[in-house]
């Protein structure tokens, strides 16, 4: 039988590689190979999953050295000699083997103003947005994020300024930016802009590269840097 | 209208002020990248032409002597690099070494002053010799 040598991170922030070897199927995914792992090999190994159909975002992990959902990667588009390495995500904390922990990723969203600020009432009627005008059609561009956390283990500035808000939380304020409904846009702003914001993107283009989405965050982050500036420049910041 | 910020007591905020010197130092770099691009391209045509037609250094000088325009460009251009170098290496050191303290925004305005003062002092000295 054909064998994958798969060697997979075992302990926490402190911890090694551990080699299996797992029988190769035709379709088989990187979830597929971990799942195995752990249902017939070891079933100590630690890992994340809900949908396997790239729905949920919940089984991101880092394979080959690449940021990846491993239920849509195949093993034969990341195999090298028949051998691939998995590990959890960069730049959060390992609960233990493939398990990060996302507490830090989303309290970066709710620092970001990652939340919906309503000003009608339910007496009020719906707001109509034309689907068409600038503003909604900015929104669509980022909305369809799902929170992966892809983006923000591939990012270099998180890696050097651990208060950097990441791609992923200044994506979703962008789209929040450009819904007209909203009444926190000055607060908003604020919190998005200097060096744990916005203006410490180095347009690597990491997250744009590596969204399974094919979000680009990148061009998200440059409009907050100008939506951040016009404030400024009106004496609105 | 208040719904805006009411919820959000738990979550730790960026004071407005910190991200007003953020965003205007961030202005001010970009802007600053504006006025560099357009004199580095005027002082390095200035290069090769004195290079290529030979002029001594006691020629370069009798062109600039007394030449208004020739300090106004050189002290707008070295304005816009005591501006733009500090901010750059503001970033780098915050970054690189993680030094984020207070004495770091003086260690810049240090330099931009520096900057500034030798620039003109070199701009002066070739306007007046």
């Amino acid at each position: 039988m054909d064998l994958l040598q798969v060697s997979v991170w075992r302990g926490a922030a402190s911890g090694g590689y551990r080699d299996y070897e797992v029988p190769r199927q035709e379709s088989q995914s990187v979830l597929d190979v971990v799942t195995y792992i752990q249902r017939s090999i070891d079933p100590t190994l630690s890992y994340r999953f809900a949908c396997r159909v790239g729905m949920c975002g919940a089984c991101a992990m880092t394979v080959n050295g690449v940021a990846r959902w491993t239920c849509r990667t195949h093993v034969t588009k990341v195999a090298q000699d028949n051998a691939i390495q998995i590990a959890p995500l960069a730049n959060l904390p390992v609960v233990k083997d493939l398990v990060t922990d996302m507490r830090e990723f989303f309290d970066k969203w709710a620092r970001a103003r990652g939340r919906f600020a309503p000003g009608a009432t339910r007496k009020e009627p719906f707001a109509r947005v034309a689907s068409n005008s600038p503003e909604r059609v900015a929104a669509n561009a980022g909305i369809e994020c799902i929170g992966c956390g892809v983006c923000y283990a591939s990012c270099d500035v998180v890696s050097w300024n651990q208060d950097y808000l990441g791609p992923a939380a200044l994506n979703r304020a962008w789209t929040l930016v450009n819904d007209v409904r909203d009444t926190a846009q000055r607060e908003r702003l604020a919190a998005v802009a200097g060096d744990a914001g916005c203006h410490a993107c180095h347009t690597h283009l990491a997250c744009s590269e590596r969204c399974p989405k094919q979000i680009e965050p990148t061009a998200s982050i440059a409009g907050l840097k100008r939506a951040v500036a016009i404030a400024a420049l009106k004496g609105e910041l | 209208m208040s719904g805006a910020a009411q919820s959000y007591a738990s979550e730790p905020a960026a004071t407005n002020a910190g991200a007003r010197i953020e965003t205007w130092l961030w202005i001010a770099q970009r802007a600053s990248a504006a006025v560099l691009a357009l004199c580095v391209l005027v002082h390095l045509i200035t290069i090769i032409y004195a290079v290529r037609h030979g002029l001594t250094g006691a020629a370069i000088l009798a062109r600039t002597r007394g030449n208004g325009v020739g300090l106004g460009f050189y002290a707008l251009y070295v304005l816009a690099i005591a501006v733009h170098a500090p901010i750059g290496l503001r970033s780098l050191c915050q970054e690189w070494l993680g030094w984020r303290r207070a004495s770091l925004d003086w260690f810049v305005g240090g330099l931009a002053l520096a900057l500034f003062a030798f620039g003109l002092r070199a701009g002066w000295a070739v306007f007046s010799s």
